[in-house]
């Protein structure tokens, strides 16, 4: 299976057609998708929170927007996640790279990795882990549930979903 | 003239615009002095005031607005490059620069020292760059609008707030009416 390729089949499906990246190796090859697609409107972000402003705008503006960023990010996101994206009830899929998970090679990303479930558990945030290839079969309920309930969405993908990290 | 007299002479102009405006007191200004469906209120979330701004012009074909402030446009500069590369030309960011923390206390920024925003948002690589004075905002907002070209203004002014009531408005109220008035 092209993880990439039914991610972005799956945003697409779900009408979403605004999508903000920061990037992450993990996450390369669905942005590259995205990137290449006509019905996604892609556009970089330079930090998480500026991204879900890009992203707040384009909802009230008519379009579902997602945004893809590393688990590092929920620790620059936390105001914006309660002061804008929940304050005003608005949804937001966010994919997020989990580094610092099982097969991982880089020591400091476990120091963001341990506090990721707690955080977005604290935020009341509906959190899903794909650890295994298969659990992306879940991504299309997981989009029509966010638009459904109005939300911030956290998906946490780790690099035994993605298939190792590196040279792993 | 102080932010709140600026807002006062342009309230006509931004009346029938789509209009993102920044926390604190600067929406607190704009919502007494001419409260509109069309006005879309930041109550927290400092900074972010462009970026929902840009997110949305670059949605709809409807002239937007940011209303931004310098401390808040410092605190997210990354916008700048974002605004440059991504461009609408529905889209107007105007930054009303009095080179304070207007809603803190008035504390001073550095864009009343040696920092040019008008600088960064060209050096951003943004292509429109005006800079006016307080007294002559309300021509050269007419004039970004009627261009139909994206516009980042940097419009200079004294510090100073004027005393209106804290917006007690909904946010799910405010977000809701905005978007009706945005899809109308």
């Amino acid at each position: 299976m092209d993880i990439d390729k039914k991610i972005t089949d799956d945003l697409v499906a779900n009408d979403i057609s605004f999508v903000t990246t920061v990037p992450c190796k993990q996450l390369a090859g669905v942005i590259e998708e995205i990137d290449n697609r006509d019905d996604i409107f892609h556009i970089p972000s330079n930090k998480e929170d500026e991204g879900m402003g890009l992203c707040a705008g384009a909802w009230m503006g008519g379009k579902r927007p997602a945004i893809i960023m590393q688990n590092t990010a929920i620790g620059v996101t936390i105001n914006t996640l309660a002061t804008l994206i929940q304050y005003y009830r608005m949804p937001l899929p966010m994919l997020i790279s989990y580094r610092g998970e099982l097969r991982e090679p880089v020591a400091c990303q476990v120091e963001m990795a341990v506090h990721t479930k707690a955080l977005l558990a604290q935020m009341n945030i509906p959190t899903y882990h794909f650890h295994h290839q298969k659990d992306v079969e879940e991504l299309d309920m997981i989009l029509k549930y966010t638009f459904m309930c109005n939300k911030p969405v956290a998906i946490l993908t780790d690099a035994n979903f993605w298939g190792g990290y590196g040279d792993q | 003239m102080i932010r709140s007299e600026i807002l006062k002479e342009i309230a006509p102009i931004l009346r029938d615009q789509l209009v993102v405006c920044n926390i604190g007191i600067p929406s607190q200004e704009l919502h007494a002095i001419d409260d509109q469906p069309t006005n879309f209120y930041m109550l927290g979330t400092m900074g972010l005031a462009s970026s929902i701004g840009l997110g949305l012009a670059l949605a709809q074909d409807k002239t937007v607005i940011s209303i931004d402030g310098d401390g808040s446009v410092l605190t997210n500069l990354c916008t700048l490059p974002t605004i440059a590369n991504n461009v609408a030309d529905n889209y107007i960011l105007m930054i009303i620069d009095n080179g304070s923390y207007g809603s803190t206390g008035d504390q001073p920024t550095y864009t009343g020292k040696k920092t040019s925003l008008a600088g960064m948002a060209r050096a951003a690589g943004c292509e429109n760059v005006v800079e006016v004075m307080d007294v002559d905002t309300g021509p050269a907002l007419e004039k970004a609008i009627a261009d139909r070209k994206m516009t980042v203004m940097v419009v200079k002014c004294d510090s100073g707030n004027a005393k209106m009531p804290v917006i007690t408005m909904d946010p799910v109220v405010i977000k809701d009416r905005f978007m009706k008035a945005v899809s109308a």
